[in-house]
């Protein structure tokens, strides 16, 4: 038997096992939300389903003490596994006090935390994209080594934003990786009517930088490609476009309804490939994960997110007047 | 004291914050081995190198959202936009992004970043390099929109905006670049961002007004003295968040308000000033409250009958003055 691709990555059983487990999370964290939110508890949900193995395999590339991650809206899996709790992220749901991305006054999804050095975002999509250009271009001129992963959908490819900051980062060699998470659909638009290039990775050679697109449901094959995008980042090989191919398993939003735009039979082919089911069977198949251990990671996860729902239920708002604060600094 | 004119004021704040802060660096079109199409960086990438005194692709919104990334790390960039009138693509980086950043964090990230472009006409540009943007701007919490309009001022208010914890658009009159002279001091100083300045004290009539606009009432009020009209002369200098206090000081001094800007007149940043002399002025008026503004037609035109029709100049301050004078 040829040597299994963890191997040949490095990747060790506990390494692997945090991995699926952060996966897990998100995914349990986000289905408690629809039920928050279906409850009426929380006004509002947008999901990570589907995505949480192309997250986590990119960010286990990454170096959390020391580079900079620029998420979009759907990268829960990202955030876990940069420094943000599951605490965190219910206060941000409850839109509490305590949110740490924002104290609740954005939306959940618009991560951001300096301690954890994930930079806040907004709501126009691929703002966030010549932000992270501007960190590593900082970081040129301070003679530091990180590299600063920006993430985005495959729509927001189209937006200038994507295309300005992709052409300043080619031309000024910047340890910048771009990653596009496609997952078929920018709301209900299907990818064939948002981009012309067969590939959101073919867009890669116009500005002067690697592109490739992979399966963005194993882990592991993103793992590689984002460990080489950063390896070549920090050599001064300039950025690169990693597309993953994975497919979103819940509408849009809690306010979208995608029976409109696609089929259920096409939902539930794409749940057959769902890259937390294919993982967990990778990581069984090799022994790297017992039944017991699997079932006691759910019940961990479960627990904590049982107690994270509750105290965030139970805590406060921030004070109405504090609406007032932080327009400018004083 | 050396006399400088506007743009060298330009140049020596920049040079100076630079050597100060090893953190300042300056982006935009042109601003390296070419020293800006205005000149307002030269010499800076012969004594800073490339890396801070970055020449970048021509891409407005990159050039905005590079530096707020570059400031957001903790870095004081020093965005130009060529000209004012190209920062349209930029707006959602200024007012999306910089404005909000600070406020939308719960003071978690802020941007100090500092954004000049040069504004305003008379110099034949035509419709796409003679815009006042000020007034997109100037209903943004977050942002701070400063206009100088002397070389004192220029040198003070853009080391005060390099050193400011929050974005600041910084708004230079192109005409003013090499027109206007004054006394800048070689040593380190500045202007408090926020604060409008009286740049003649006089008892008749008030004018209010900031940029190339401040110069044509100064003007306008040296002959008037001849007529025994004596005016006086507020400088708003930061139009947003305008320096309220100072509105309202200057209104109640003579009674007679005159506002006066190079932008159209609907919806320009003077109407803030009117509506606060509104709500605190009522019994200390002697007159209405005039606005003098450009007429409201998309923008200036490139032939010199039309150019001159719609820009300001002194003569049309001088009688708007006169004529508050007499009411």
């Amino acid at each position: 038997m040829s040597e299994a691709k963890h191997e040949r990555l490095g990747l060790e059983r506990q390494q692997l096992q945090g991995m699926l487990q952060t996966m897990l999370t998100a995914r349990k964290i986000d289905e408690r939300m629809w039920l928050l939110n279906r409850a009426g508890k929380i006004p509002f949900v947008i999901s990570c389903q589907g995505h949480e193995a192309a997250q986590v395999g990119a960010v286990t590339a990454l170096r959390p003490d020391e580079d900079y991650l620029l998420p979009y809206y759907r990268d829960m899996g990202m955030v876990l596994h940069f420094g943000m709790t599951v605490k965190d992220l219910m206060m941000a749901g409850f839109a509490r006090a305590e949110d740490p991305n924002s104290g609740g006054r954005q939306m959940p999804g618009h991560f951001g935390s300096k301690k954890h050095r994930i930079v806040t975002g907004s709501s126009p999509v691929t703002t966030q994209v010549p932000h992270a250009v501007g960190f590593a271009m900082a970081g040129k001129i301070k003679k530091e080594n990180f590299v600063c992963l920006t993430s985005f959908g495959e729509g927001s490819s189209n937006q200038g934003d994507f295309h300005e900051a992709a052409n300043f980062a080619g031309v000024h060699r910047l340890p910048v990786i771009f990653f596009c998470e496609n997952n078929h659909y920018a709301i209900s638009v299907p990818v064939d009517r948002q981009i012309a290039c067969e590939r959101v990775s073919d867009r890669a050679s116009s500005y002067g930088m690697h592109g490739e697109t992979i399966d963005g449901n194993d882990p592991l094959a993103v793992y590689e490609a984002v460990k080489n995008a950063a390896d070549r980042g920090r050599d001064g090989a300039g950025p690169s476009l990693i597309e993953t191919m994975s497919y979103r398993l819940t509408p849009h939003s809690s306010d979208d309804d995608d029976r409109s735009y696609r089929s259920r039979d096409e939902v539930d082919d794409a749940r057959k490939k769902d890259g937390i089911v294919t993982f967990t069977e990778y990581l069984k198949t090799r022994e790297l994960l017992t039944d017991t251990e699997e079932k006691d990671m759910h019940d961990a996860i479960q627990q904590t997110i049982d107690e994270a729902t509750e105290a965030a239920e139970e805590a406060a708002y921030a004070e109405a007047e504090t609406t007032l604060d932080h327009v400018y600094h004083s | 004291m050396a006399t400088s004119n506007f743009i060298s004021a330009v140049t020596q704040a920049l040079k100076e914050e630079m050597e100060r802060d090893d953190g300042v660096f300056v982006l935009g079109e042109d601003v390296g081995a070419k020293g800006g199409v205005f000149r307002a960086t030269e010499g800076l990438y012969e004594q800073f190198g490339e890396l801070r005194v970055l020449d970048t692709p021509l891409a407005e919104s990159a050039i905005a959202g590079v530096g707020i990334g570059a400031a957001m790390y903790g870095l004081r960039p020093v965005a130009e936009m060529q000209f004012a009138d190209f920062m349209l693509p930029a707006v959602n980086q200024i007012i999306s992004e910089a404005a909000k950043i600070r406020y939308r964090s719960n003071n978690d990230w802020d941007v100090p970043i500092t954004v000049r472009a040069p504004y305003g006409g008379g110099i034949h540009g035509a419709l796409y390099h003679s815009q006042s943007l000020e007034a997109l701007f100037a209903s943004t919490p977050g942002l701070k929109v400063v206009i100088p309009s002397t070389p004192y001022d220029v040198k003070g208010l853009l080391k005060a905006a390099i050193r400011d914890p929050d974005p600041v658009l910084f708004f230079e009159h192109k005409k003013a670049y090499r027109l206007i002279k004054g006394e800048v001091p070689e040593e380190d100083y500045t202007v408090p961002i926020g604060t409008a300045d009286v740049k003649r004290e006089g008892e008749d009539v008030t004018v209010m007004t900031y940029g190339l606009c401040v110069h044509f009432a100064l003007e306008a009020a040296e002959k008037l003295e001849a007529e025994g009209i004596s005016t006086h002369v507020l400088d708003l200098r930061t139009v947003y968040p305008l320096d309220h206090a100072a509105v309202v000081e200057a209104a109640r001094h003579t009674g007679k308000i005159l506002l006066v800007t190079e932008d159209n007149k609907e919806g320009s940043v003077l109407n803030e000033a009117a509506a606060t002399i509104a709500e605190n002025c009522l019994f200390d008026l002697d007159a209405p409250v005039e606005r003098l503004a450009a007429p409201d037609v998309p923008a200036m035109p490139y032939a010199s009958p039309l150019e001159k029709h719609y820009m300001m100049n002194t003569e049309k301050v001088e009688k708007a003055i006169r004529e508050l004078a007499e009411f």
